[in-house]
């Protein structure tokens, strides 16, 4: 698209943070208890300004519909973002996210989360799109038309849950030991220069992924640019948006596996590449070519869940610090060993991804 | 009537020659071809006229006792804001010969230098800075037309085998080439300098408009071959030299107008690698008789593809002008696989000083407008940008990087590097730095050896320097400076001048 008048003004996101993430792979359900203690062991990596939680397979009886978690500052706004899901979707139930009382956490939005299906008559504007892509224009019209109405979570029996506080302030107001999943991601943030607010914290999420990052992504105003010309317009500040939509570009749209989108943020350098054999020196040397726009360069450690697994990938010269643990059917990805050890003492094995290496753990089917 | 005329008395330079320190030696009156020092028979010294004298220092360097010194005339003329002394003696000249007035090399007019205004970010603490000497910094580039996306199939060891095919590219070491200097306005001692340079470099020179000699052809993997409107020196073989065939369109230093390289300047190497008649002045038309327009541009485009098979990528060349994001577009729909832009201060062996001075706009705004115009209409994948014209130091190309070139033309920095004093007489074909001459006694001062080393060492030095400012920002790669204007802020710029180069005032 057309990039919007005076679109290079923005200003950007600088953050340290830590990042928590453990997956069953055979499905089998983890307490929240466990993402919160271990965010609660890195409370130091953050500053109070951002804290959040990824869970998946947590709404098991309305698993086929997407679950709408929004966030609003006042009950107008929120009835007014009711009103554009209802042009849009069919609402099976919806009700307030249950919270409690917290001294940590001032002034919280209202939270409310609704489950929906596609209209069979769709409206006028939406029947060319794909059925995500008809998801995805639903999210942007209320996040970017409506005011102080915020969707922050829009997969399939996954969930986010997220705002301004520490994490562990976060898990308290949303109540997340009551729950159970088989992927959970957690995110502490140390925000630098962004006001706090509630939609900025992590996870980001969009559809079925959800993303929390540590780090600052220095390529961050080419990446941009590269997704407006790809229809995606950033307009929340924070870097983990471009991973968010540069994952939906290269997976679902260009059709690159997991292994290659990874390879197009982190990719080998030039001279590993000359050592390769000439098949993947070529595929290589293409995908630095083309997607060279929307390598993410800088320092990050990133975690990704969508409904088929999880995965950590660090930048190429590993600026963050990822670890990774199994313990049987489980696997830890951590901003520190301390986290994991935490909540789970004893481990098979526990090593540091090398540098651009993704660690790619997919769900038993 | 006047004692002498007017332009006797009001030339731009004074020789200054120390009498202590002269031994009357005579090596001035060797190395100057314009005939400034002379041996005066009767007092039986070395004497000089300033009026002859063009500011090229050559006598001042070989001078063995340093008696020499070049400077300004001091006589001024009265001041006056409207008629600076430019205007003053330009009318002179041309009341005395009712001509149009030549000049070489980039314009050397008071316009903003934009690169000057602009600053580069680099990481404190939220980021590290990355060590070019500890960490591995590329800069590696390809120039062509990319597609939107890949495609990939899983061989059974899990590794990846690309499905898409790609249309050719040219591979860089280093964002940077060497910009189009025919054989001919340079001789060919700098000729094979380049080539030799480039080759070791694992970069481009670009042959102008000139053709290329016959023994240059080893290099063509690391040559672009032009073709501009005279279509001097173009054929199969030629067209099938080199690397990447370029369509010249226009030039920075002379937008709209062709192109003259006089008949002194055509010997017979000149002649035989132009396919021109020895001695006869070779002159390029305004336009390209074949091309009134933008579909037949396109056709050209195709007509040279087809000529080379589709093995090299065919860039098109355009000058800097208003509407420049516009007629890129239009190139690159076309199909051209890079659009070359030269701004207003790129050089020239010989263009008209109003034309040089008056007409175009500086490369800056031109790269920025059309870098945002071929994303905003999604076909900037299409084509890579070379931007050229005034290209100084390794800043300016990291600056042109980050407002989205792919790479930068560089033409008077190389030839400062040989020895070029700016002294901008190439037209005369009188170069004393034996640059811009086919005069054998002259170009001979040029040792292909040495050029080609002092080539290489300044594109060494500027990738170093290009490596410390990238590292500086916190990146490792190139791909991730280009378009990346957010790692740009403008200083004392107006609104207006920030929103085309789409940046914003430091302290934001």
């Amino acid at each position: 698209m057309k990039a919007p008048d005076r679109y290079y003004d923005f200003q950007k996101d600088i953050s340290g943070c830590g990042v928590f993430g453990v997956i069953h792979k055979n499905r089998g359900l983890i307490p929240g208890d466990i993402p919160i203690r271990a965010m609660t062991c890195m409370h130091d990596r953050g500053n109070g300004l951002g804290g959040g939680f990824a869970a998946y397979g947590i709404y098991p009886d309305l698993a086929d519909k997407y679950a709408f978690h929004l966030m609003c500052d006042t009950q107008a706004a929120l009835e007014s973002a009711e009103h554009v899901l209802k042009h849009y979707f069919t609402v099976h139930e919806s009700h307030p996210i249950p919270t409690r009382k917290v001294l940590a956490i001032k002034n919280p939005p209202l939270v409310w989360r609704y489950f929906l299906s596609i209209k069979k008559d769709r409206p006028q504007e939406g029947r060319e799109l794909g059925e995500q892509d008809y998801v995805v224009s639903a999210v942007m019209h209320i996040n970017h038309k409506i005011p102080g109405a915020f969707v922050f979570s829009s997969g399939k029996n996954m969930g986010a849950f997220k705002g301004v506080g520490f994490p562990e302030d976060i898990a308290d107001f949303f109540r997340l030991e009551e729950y159970s999943a088989y992927i959970w991601t957690g995110h502490n943030r140390f925000p630098t220069n962004t006001p706090g607010w509630w939609g900025g914290a992590h996870p980001f999420t969009l559809l079925d992924w959800s993303i929390v990052h540590n780090g600052e992504i220095s390529s961050y105003g080419i990446n941009r640019r590269y997704l407006c010309e790809h229809d995606y317009l950033c307009t929340l500040m924070t870097d983990t948006e471009v991973v968010a939509y540069e994952l939906d570009l290269l997976i679902r749209k260009h059709g690159l596996s997991k292994e290659m989108a990874c390879k197009v943020f982190a990719p080998p350098f030039w001279d590993e590449i000359a050592r390769m054999p000439k098949q993947e020196k070529e595929a290589y040397t293409a995908l630095r070519m083309v997607y060279g726009s929307a390598m993410l360069n800088g320092p990050f450690a990133i975690l990704v869940a969508d409904s088929t697994g999880l995965f950590g990938l660090n930048d190429r010269i590993k600026l963050r610090p990822l670890i990774v643990a199994e313990k049987d059917d489980m696997v830890f990805m951590s901003s520190e060993e301390s986290s994991i050890r935490e909540v789970q003492p004893e481990l098979d094995r526990v090593w540091m991804p090398k540098a651009g290496e993704p660690v790619i753990v997919h769900l038993e089917a | 009537m006047l004692f002498q005329p007017i332009n006797r008395n009001y030339h731009d330079f004074s020789i200054v020659r120390d009498k202590d320190l002269c031994i009357n030696c005579k090596v001035c009156i060797r190395q100057c071809s314009y005939e400034a020092h002379f041996w005066d028979e009767s007092r039986q010294k070395v004497m000089h006229d300033n009026a002859k004298c063009v500011g090229c220092h050559r006598c001042e360097a070989f001078c063995p006792t340093s008696a020499l010194l070049i400077q300004k005339k001091r006589s001024d003329f009265r001041d006056n804001a409207l008629w600076r002394p430019e205007f003053i003696k330009y009318i002179y000249k041309q009341a005395d010969s009712g001509g149009v007035l030549l000049t070489g090399m980039g314009s050397p007019v008071n316009i903003p230098v934009y690169w000057d205004k602009l600053l580069l970010d680099a990481s404190q603490v939220t980021n590290p800075s990355i060590d070019p000497l500890r960490e591995p910094m590329e800069l590696k580039t390809f120039l062509g037309a990319k597609p939107v996306k890949l495609e990939f199939s899983k061989t059974k060891d899990g590794s990846p085998k690309l499905k898409t095919r790609l249309t050719p590219n040219i591979e860089l070491n280093y964002p940077l080439m060497f910009s189009a200097m025919s054989f001919g306005s340079i001789n060919f001692n700098l000729h094979i300098a380049m080539a030799r340079a480039a080759t070791e470099l694992g970069i481009c020179y670009n042959t102008g408009e000139g053709g290329l000699h016959k023994t240059l052809y080893q290099y063509g993997k690391n040559t672009i071959v032009q073709v501009a409107s005279g279509r001097f020196g173009v054929h199969r073989d030629y067209l099938n030299a080199g690397a990447g065939i370029e369509i010249k369109v226009g030039q920075g230093a002379k937008p709209g107008i062709g192109g003259h390289l006089p008949g002194e300047k055509i010997n017979a190497m000149v002649s035989e690698t132009r396919m021109v008649p020895l001695g006869s002045d070779a002159i390029s038309p305004a336009p390209h008789h074949d091309i009134y327009s933008i579909e037949d541009l396109h056709q050209l485009i195709f007509a040279l593809k087809e000529a080379s098979e589709y093995r090299v990528p065919v860039s098109v060349k355009i000058a800097a002008v208003h509407n420049v994001a516009a007629i890129a577009s239009g190139i690159v729909r076309a199909g051209a696989d890079i659009v070359a832009i030269d701004g207003m201060r790129g050089g020239t062996g010989a263009a008209p000083g109003m034309i040089r001075d008056n007409v175009g706009i500086p490369i800056e705004l031109a790269l920025a407008q059309v870098d945002q115009r071929l994303r905003d209409e999604g076909i900037r994948n299409r084509a890579s940008i070379v931007a050229a014209g005034g290209i100084r130091c390794s800043a300016d190309v990291v600056k042109a990087i980050a407002l989205g070139a792919d790479a930068c033309y560089f033409a008077t920095a190389a030839l400062l590097a040989v020895g070029c004093t700016l002294c901008a007489k190439c037209y005369t074909g009188k170069c004393p730095w034996g640059i811009a001459t086919n005069d054998a006694k002259l170009a001979k001062r040029q040792n292909p050896d040495v050029a080609a080393k002092k080539l290489v060492n300044l594109v060494h030095a500027w990738g170093h320097e290009i490596e410390e400012m990238l590292g500086g920002m916190g990146l490792n790669s190139i791909e991730s400076l280009r378009g990346n204007r957010d790692k740009l802020r403008a200083v004392g710029l107006s609104d207006t001048e920030m929103d085309i180069l789409g940046v914003k005032h430091a302290g934001r």
